[in-house]
């Protein structure tokens, strides 16, 4: 249990899908300009993390990996199929999110079908399979990976709306400050790099 | 009768002002990066030196122009619920091609590059103008915007390019060009007395990319005020 607890520790925090590999970037600063909006994204991709990475997980090691049920070396397909399962949680997440809040599917338009193409969720699972996590593992990585990029993304939108009320030039105002302070938050996170939570 | 609506939409090829807008608007008023937001990822990952910029760019045009334009065919009899698997899949297709036509053609380029290739199928770039654009448009339409956008996002790539490798390592396409240096042909010390140049580390690691592209948007918006946030 303990080893659980450090592996999402270590996701969220030091090894940060968002500050730490910059990965996700796309939705990470275009849905960022509120707190409501950022909190559902973030939410949405929680929960597709935490559910695509056990899913990949059992394809992985029963499909795909020598010792699996063909028993032959089949990792060559590995990135469509984990493209496959991850784009049909999305679909389900939108549909989901369609049915039960239609303002929170309006508001975030195009940005919900392009959590399939969220770098963080397939580097996540590429991740788990570079580091030989076990199925419980890769389960608390999922859900630490997510919750880490949902820290990350309302971080971020909790400035971006303090800073309107900042006199940025004209020119650098919304999107171009928040990619200055998306990269001055990666650098506060490079300090975080190293640290290992089993020492604690 | 949708035969007949099919012949009518066809026969609008050719290149006038609406054609020449698809293929300009990207550069400037509605670029992928700096505009629209897209492609994020791959423009921190492969931007630490020119020659892969290139490449890339390369291949992303390849992409989004096919991907774009077989959508578009498509685009009638693609069921609305599965239409991002089958998005993906004509993107996974053709990024294998390229996987392995460069593979074929440039082996060098491959090698330094293979990670990244896989990378475009998550360039959010492709699916964003599939999402946007080829889901609904005609094909002719839709492959100018695929270029377009393929090449604005490459102008930008080969600018944080530029930026990264000239001040994090002193060089362009893996030629020295400042900074001190003794093995290389030419001594930039002495010919163009540019040797007081010590690299700056800064700018190989991912956060100088969020800084340089800020920067680019910065001046871009400056140049080009309707593009500025009003909120």
């Amino acid at each position: 249990m303990g080893d659980l607890l450090n592996i999402f520790i270590k996701s969220a925090f030091i090894e940060n899908l968002a500050l730490s590999y910059f990965l996700g970037m796309c939705s990470y600063l275009a849905v960022s300009k509120t707190v409501k909006t950022a909190f559902g994204l973030g939410l949405a991709v929680i929960f597709v993390l935490g559910i695509t990475m056990p899913i990949n997980w059992v394809i992985n090691s029963v499909l795909l990996s020598e010792s699996g049920i063909f028993s032959t070396d089949l990792t060559f397909l590995r990135l469509i199929l984990f493209i496959a399962v991850i784009a049909s949680m999305v679909q389900l997440v939108e549909m989901i999110v369609e049915k039960f809040s239609p303002s929170l599917y309006n508001s975030l338009g195009i940005f919900l079908p392009l959590i399939t193409v969220n770098c963080a969720i397939l580097g996540g699972s590429l991740f788990m399979v570079s580091k030989e996590y076990n199925f419980s593992e890769s389960v608390a990585f999922g859900l630490g990976g997510g919750f880490g990029w949902f820290l990350a993304i309302i971080a971020i939108a909790a400035i971006r709306e303090k800073i309107k009320y900042s006199q940025v030039p004209p020119a650098l105002r919304g999107l171009g400050m928040a990619f200055m302070l998306t990269g001055l938050m990666g650098l506060a996170f490079m300090s975080l790099m190293g640290i290992d939570p089993a020492a604690f | 009768m949708a035969e007949a609506k099919v012949a009518a939409k066809q026969s609008t090829i050719g290149f006038g002002k609406a054609e020449k807008k698809l293929l300009t608007d990207p550069l400037d008023s509605n670029n992928p990066v700096t505009v629209q937001v897209l492609g994020i990822c791959s423009a921190l990952a492969v931007t630490t030196g020119m020659k892969n910029a290139l490449v890339m760019a390369i291949a992303v045009v390849f992409v989004t122009m096919f991907a774009n334009v077989i959508t578009s065919a498509l685009r009638n009899s693609i069921p609305k619920a599965v239409r991002m698997i089958v998005q993906l899949i004509i993107i996974a297709t053709l990024v294998t091609i390229v996987e392995l036509t460069l593979k074929a053609v440039a082996f060098d380029s491959y090698k330094q590059l293979s990670v990244f290739i896989g990378l475009i199928i998550t360039n959010c770039i492709v699916m964003g103008r599939l999402e946007a654009f080829a889901m609904a448009n005609d094909p002719y339409k839709s492959m100018l915007d695929g270029i377009g956008n393929g090449i604005g996002y490459g102008i930008i790539l080969l600018m944080v390019a530029f930026v990264r490798e000239l001040f994090g390592k002193g060089e362009l396409f893996g030629t020295k060009i400042i900074g001190n240096t003794s093995e290389f042909l030419i001594d930039t010390t002495t010919t163009w007395g540019l040797g007081w140049y010590a690299n700056n580390n800064l700018m190989v690691l991912f956060p100088s990319a969020m800084f340089v592209i800020g920067a680019i948007i910065w001046a871009h918006r400056a140049w080009n005020p309707s593009l500025v946030d009003v909120s």
